[in-house]
């Protein structure tokens, strides 16, 4: 499994000199198998790049996995260039609603005011699917997805290959429902999902003084983040979904946080970047 | 030894809810396993639920009697609150009478309703006890 980071901002795109070393599009990540198949995590600005690099590659069928709805996390699906050809087949995979269909609720940013074209007029053959109750196979991965603190309806992923697991929660608040100190796994949100993977993808937007004043956003600390990693048994935390005020000096700063937290440091946590590539045996 | 069940996250926000309310309240599970009581339920129970764990409903219930106020004999299963918010999926609410490990007989009214994820989705219930 070999995973590409397009984009780990949190909230908002942040271009800018400022922020060149970490990046400024928002979360979408590539994961690759060695069958050839190409599953997407979330549709931030950062797909629009993807997109581009997977039509040069000829890659005709993909799945994509949307956490949820938030519009950091879909704002790029309508810049995405295999939708837009014909010959593409796209399955997009997402958190249910009890109200309306995953088709339904993406359709409302394709549509005016918000862009003028609409969901019908996208030549790509694209089928949407609220994620199962139970895993499911994509290729030669197993998919779990399971509902994570986070305002809205969101979900967490765990995909597992034979010889590798990554966990991805790029928007995820445990300290919401009490942290982790003292709870067994089972109480801990997504701990079934994290629960001993090799490679955990996780929400850090936060220095700890800066968490109080958003409590209830739906987003950690590093602290937190760090606490959670530890929790689930996760065997390498990389932190993401980047608060838009932090530029990198600020990212420096957090990530040697992050690595001081967890008493480590060369293998220790490690910050997400645009184009970071991370290979899992 | 079988592993441990994950959770909901409707049941881990409903125990955050139910941590920090002083109104005893218990959880269970859609199948009606007893995965949580607050600390106000402590009194009522005569035991915190560190001490109980996890177990299923009907077993941990019939420790205390629960008995009917008009006649002081055993509350059918079909007039207990937790039992119909699971079965019937719909909302609840008793009066009867039961006895704490403490030997202290306490009238309660109970009130208990379904919790449903999404849609048809049972994922347990809630029970709150209201002192009568």
């Amino acid at each position: 499994m070999r995973l590409k980071i397009w984009g780990c901002r949190g909230s908002l795109p942040t271009p800018g000199i400022e922020t060149v070393r970490y990046g400024g599009n928002t979360s979408c990540v590539e994961v690759a198998f060695d069958d050839g198949g190409v599953l997407v995590l979330d549709a931030g600005t950062g797909i629009r790049e993807l997109g581009a690099e997977l039509v040069r590659r000829g890659v005709r069928r993909l799945n994509l996995l949307l956490t949820h709805l938030h519009l950091d996390h879909l704002e790029g699906l309508r810049f995405f260039g295999p939708l837009w050809d014909e010959g593409v087949s796209v399955d997009i995979w997402g958190p249910p609603s009890p109200v309306s269909s995953l088709r339904d609720r993406i359709s409302r940013a394709f549509s005016p005011p918000l862009f003028p074209l609409d969901l019908r007029d996208v030549p790509a053959g694209v089928t949407f699917h609220d994620v199962p109750r139970t895993p499911w196979e994509l290729g030669d991965a197993t998919v779990s997805a399971s509902l994570v603190v986070h305002p809205g309806s969101t979900v967490g992923y765990r995909i597992e290959t034979s010889g590798a697991s990554l966990a991805y929660l790029p928007d995820h608040e445990p300290a919401l429902v009490g942290g982790v100190a003292g709870k067994t796994l089972d109480w801990i949100s997504g701990g079934a999902i994290a629960e001993g993977v090799d490679l955990l993808l996780h929400d850090s937007q936060y220095f700890e003084d800066e968490y109080p004043q958003y409590v209830g956003w739906g987003h950690s600390s590093v602290a937190d983040a760090v606490a959670y990693a530890d929790a689930v048994g996760a065997r390498r935390l990389v932190l993401f979904h980047h608060e838009p005020l932090h530029d990198d000096d600020s990212l420096d700063r957090l990530e040697a946080r992050a690595r001081e937290l967890a008493g480590r440091n060369g293998d220790g946590p490690t910050l997400a970047r645009e184009g970071m590539v991370l290979e899992l045996p | 030894m079988a592993a441990v069940r994950p959770k909901h996250l409707v049941l881990i926000l409903a125990r955050e809810f139910a941590e920090n309310l002083a109104t005893p309240t218990l959880i269970t599970d859609e199948r009606g396993v007893l995965v949580f009581y607050n600390e106000a339920a402590d009194e009522i129970f005569g035991r915190s639920f560190a001490e109980a764990g996890e177990t299923p409903l009907e077993d941990w219930a019939t420790q205390y009697s629960p008995r009917s106020v008009e006649d002081d004999q055993a509350l059918p299963l079909d007039r207990r609150p937790t039992g119909i918010a699971l079965r019937e999926r719909q909302p609840a609410h008793e009066r009867f009478r039961i006895t704490g490990l403490d030997g202290v007989v306490r009238e309660v009214e109970v009130t208990a309703f379904p919790l449903f994820a999404h849609q048809d989705e049972l994922v347990g219930s809630v029970t709150i006890f209201w002192r009568a």
